[in-house]
């Protein structure tokens, strides 16, 4: 790789707030107080309105001029409203006061407020905070920052007990559950996962932790964790075969689990994922896309898109670069590809008009303007909601960028 | 603070770009946070829109919150200007800017540039999206036609004779509830009444049209919670009186042609003159079943309102229940439930609206979105009449709600949901058929799921769980044949009889004695 620029202007990106669509479905007991304004309640309600409308445990502490004008103490004004939450949903155990822009901007201290909280609300509720806001966090770092927020809560692991292996990064269930099975025939049984599915599920944690990142956003939680004395395995991310391989391949060594058996318990996965995306090949192969950067997956999905499906890369934008979780990643992309740190979203869209590529990542901003102006476009968010690690899934992931293709050359009016 | 999980309305800068996003040649900047920029998928996504709203977004960081965020923004506005070129320039602060105080107006100005520059003050912490549209409209609408304003107080000069007298339609707006449709619907009467439309604001407008709003000889205002300050400021500025009757409904569409024609000088005829299909469905014998449903209402004013007296004049329904979270029109809501011998609820909190519709127990809600999910819960059909939109609020086909054909489709999504008369007998004398039961949707519905009884997501307790009285399992078995979408309000008034003569227990007596008490 190389030729990697930085860019500033306006961005086109969602807040960190955005995360708690996924992560308030993941961790089954832990309920989302945003402590925001209506901006905040209206973006969460627009992102995932029609997603899971139907039982959200996220809400927004919408904060009114009488919190700003010092005519309602916001402190108490909180306590009251955490108060009346916990009384309706019962079923909550874990709490998070999620900050925002406002709550930022205002100094109001979540973190003295979620101690205050837990203490009287303990042990029925455990109550924690993080900021999701836009002026800290982009999209995908509002997850990183939750999990980080948990992590020095995670009990300590057992001195005596042997190694373990943590993986980060929330997942869908069902990944979780292959993953368990690959790591399980290798013979590294002790496997956690964070975020837990369950809130009285957490991880224990010690200098015996090796973790292994899932997801390519997780800075905060990663330094949280070597705080704790746990140690990363390096790698690249676990998206199409080859990469879901060389994952499963750092942690078969950092565990010493011989060839042998590596090579028994990932070659039916692996051989089952390369000959499902050798059809996708037949129709990726050559096309040129171009990404905005949008949720920090877009180095390991050109990496993928690359090297096992043979498209052809026109530029990467990222919102950020964490040059040393994305080593592995860097030096598996082909050489000179164009890699635009921190964006600017007028002269992006101008490179992309004039490269007419056959495939535009981006957020649901841009997708139907790019559409309307005759190019074909894949949501980034839809890369983000959806299970796409592991060998079973590399098929799936090379299917959402084949199917805005397939489609153009399907409708013929 | 307030608790909230879902709100009717966005922050009052939505309600700015709206208006921008309506309008050719106006471009907003707006002083605010990355995560802002989601407002643009309302567009993109939800109204489908083929290009992106004309806002730039300053996307400041906290790393400039100790720097130069005043730098940022006139960098911000100035590339803004280069770039697109734009007649006019809205310059504001979504809510975290406000709090920092940049001042976007002040260092708008002082960038000198050769267009009208609107600084937009909108008190994110106070007010919401329809208010901020509302403004933001008024302030473009007087920087623009200011410059022609007569002195105060001349009259307007009275019309040559000869000359078409023309108007201006205000109101429609990018990601307005079939806004577009609507505005189709109401040239289509003008025309019939050979009056001219002079501008049509602001969706399709340029500011170069804003500038001669002044020269129509009134003004029709489709959506007052959007244009009714500006269309007030231009009824003082230039003395042009204005039609306030939405065209919603059959009853108001006359009402509406009758004051169009009658402030043209024209002949209202030729416009009543149009069939329509709606009088003469819910006059046919079909119909009948419709007869003093129970509904209830809820959305923004204006079409809250015109759909009470549609439910109540033109469909033969009882109006049980009617609301809006449009605070700045309360009051006419409140005359209108005063209409209808109820009182209105004013409220944006949806589990207040959710509570209310749990207590009446309507055979049909006609609502927003989120009324559509609350009546999805309690098993009660429901028809959507209002914003907030969703993306199936921008049907492919024509479908607008005022005029004559709005009413027409106004029939059609309101009747659909319900069961057919029919159908209706049909259940209540077979009811223990194994296809043809109670819990079976309308069959034109498909075979969805039974209606979820109150679910553990309903936040509220329904008032039937929170005093439950004692009912005799006799009692309860008759109750259970009763169809159910009738089932709720029989148990309720049968509760409310016994409570009232102090019955112990309720027995199948008690059961018939309160149907015979408030049969209709
Ligand atoms: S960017 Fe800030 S103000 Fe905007 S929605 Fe996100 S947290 Fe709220
Ligand atoms: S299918 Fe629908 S329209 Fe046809 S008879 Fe049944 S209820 Fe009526």
């Amino acid at each position: 790789m190389s030729g990697s620029g930085v860019e500033r202007g306006q961005r086109a990106v969602f807040c960190g707030l955005t995360g708690i669509i996924w992560l308030h479905r993941k961790i089954q007991d832990a309920f989302f107080l945003i402590v925001g304004s209506r901006t905040c309640a209206h973006l969460m309600q627009s992102a995932a309105g029609v997603m899971v409308f139907a039982e959200p445990r996220f809400a927004t502490a919408i904060i009114d001029e009488r919190d700003l004008a010092g005519l309602a103490d916001a402190n108490a004004e909180l306590d009251r409203i955490v108060k009346q939450l916990l009384a309706r949903r019962p079923d909550i155990k874990l709490l998070f006061l999620v900050g925002s822009c406002p709550s930022e901007v205002i100094k109001l201290d979540l973190s003295r407020a979620a101690h205050r909280l837990s203490t009287q609300f303990s042990p029925a509720v455990r109550v924690l905070n993080y900021s999701g806001s836009g002026i800290e966090t982009t999209f995908t770092q509002g997850e990183d920052a939750c999990l980080s927020a948990l992590v020095p809560d995670l009990p300590a692991a057992d001195r005596e007990q042997p190694a373990n292996l943590l993986i980060v990064g929330a997942l869908a269930d069902v990944v979780e559950d292959q993953m368990r099975a690959v790591f399980a025939a290798m013979g590294i049984s002790r496997v956690q996962f964070l975020p837990p599915r369950r809130s009285t599920q957490m991880p224990a944690i010690g200098p015996g932790t090796r973790y292994l990142l899932a997801q390519p956003f997780l800075a905060d939680t990663a330094r949280a964790l070597e705080e704790r004395s746990a140690r990363r395995i390096d790698a690249p991310f676990p998206l199409g075969a080859d990469g879901t391989s060389a994952w499963f391949k750092a942690a078969a060594d950092a565990f010493g689990v011989d060839a042998g058996r590596f090579e028994r318990a990932t070659d039916a996965g692996r051989q089952r994922a390369r000959g499902a995306l050798g059809r996708y090949r037949e129709l990726l192969a050559g096309k040129r896309i171009f990404f905005f950067p949008d949720s920090q997956l877009e180095i390991p999905l050109a990496r993928f898109l690359a090297a096992e499906l043979g498209m052809q890369i026109l530029e990467i934008g990222t919102p950020y670069l964490h040059r040393a979780h994305m080593a592995c990643e860097l030096t598996a992309l082909p050489a000179a590809t164009p890699i635009v740190e921190g964006p600017h979203l007028d002269k992006q869209l101008d490179r992309c008009r004039e490269l007419k590529p056959d495939l535009v990542v981006c957020g649901l901003g841009l997708a139907n303007p790019l559409e309307a102006l005759g190019i074909a476009t894949k949501w980034s968010i839809e890369l983000v909601f959806t299970p796409i690690q592991g060998f079973e899934q590399a098929a799936d992931l090379a299917e959402l960028f084949a199917r805005p293709l397939v489609r153009r050359t399907r409708l013929v009016a | 603070m307030q608790l909230t999980v879902w709100t009717y309305e966005g922050p009052p800068h939505v309600g700015a770009m709206r208006i921008a996003t309506a309008m050719r040649g106006v471009h907003y900047v707006l002083h605010a946070p990355q995560g802002d920029t989601y407002a643009d998928l309302l567009f993109t996504m939800i109204e489908r829109l083929p290009r992106r709203p004309p806002v730039t977004y300053t996307t400041f960081q906290a790393r400039d919150l100790g720097g130069d965020t005043a730098g940022l923004f006139q960098r911000a506005a100035r590339e803004a200007y280069e770039r697109f070129q734009p007649q006019a320039l809205l310059v504001g602060a979504s809510c975290t800017a406000e709090l920092i105080q940049d001042d976007p107006g002040g260092l708008a100005r002082a960038l000198e540039l050769p267009i009208p520059v609107v600084p937009l003050d909108l008190s994110s912490y106070q007010k919401k999206e329809n208010w901020g549209a509302a403004e933001t409209f008024y302030r473009l609408v007087r920087a623009m036609a200011s410059p022609a304003a007569p002195p105060r107080g001349t009259p307007r000069p009275a019309r040559a004779p000869g000359i078409k007298a023309r108007c201006n339609v205000l109101g429609p707006t990018a990601l307005g509830f079939r806004h577009r449709d609507d505005l189709v619907a109401v040239r289509e009467i003008l025309d019939r009444l050979g009056v001219e439309v002079a501008v049509t604001a602001p969706l399709d407008a340029s500011p170069a049209d804003l500038a001669r709003l002044g020269d129509a000889d009134f003004n029709v205002v489709l959506y007052p919670e959007i244009a009714r300050p500006a269309a007030d400021w231009l009824g003082r500025t230039f003395d042009q009186p204005a039609v306030v009757t939405p065209p919603i409904g059959l009853g108001a569409t006359r009402e509406f042609i009758a004051e169009v024609a009658r402030l043209a000088g024209v002949d209202p005829a030729p416009a009543l003159a149009a069939a329509s299909r709606a009088a003469w469905y819910s006059r046919s014998v079909d119909s009948n079943y419709l007869t003093g449903k129970r509904v209830f209402v809820f959305g923004d004013a204006t079409h809250a309102i015109a759909a009470a007296r549609i439910a109540a004049d033109e469909l033969g329904f009882t109006v049980a229940g009617l609301g809006s979270y449009t605070r700045e029109l309360a009051r006419e809501v409140r005359d209108a439930a005063a209409r209808h011998g109820i009182e209105a609820l004013i409220t944006d909190d949806y589990l207040q609206v959710e509570a209310q519709i749990a207590e009446l127990q309507p055979e049909l809600v006609l609502g927003t979105q989120m009324e559509r999910h609350i009546a999805k819960r309690l098993g009660i059909p429901c028809a959507v009449i209002s914003a907030p939109v969703h993306v199936q609020d921008y049907p492919a086909r024509y479908s607008p709600q005022m005029g004559f054909e709005g009413a027409n489709v106004i029939f059609d999504t309101w009747v659909h949901p319900l069961m057919m008369g029919l159908e209706e007998h049909l259940l209540t004398m077979f009811r223990d058929d194994f296809e043809f039961h109670d819990d079976a949707p309308p069959s034109h519905l498909g075979p969805a799921p039974a209606p979820a009884t109150a679910s553990k997501s309903t936040p509220a307790p329904t008032p039937a769980a929170a005093d439950a009285f004692p009912w005799h399992a006799d009692a309860e078995k008759e109750l259970a044949k009763i169809p159910f979408f009738v089932r709720g309000k029989a148990r309720r008034n049968t509760e409310r009889f016994a409570r009232e003569r102090s019955v112990p227990v309720i027995t199948v007596e008690t059961l018939y004695d309160a149907k015979a008490h408030f049969s209709r």
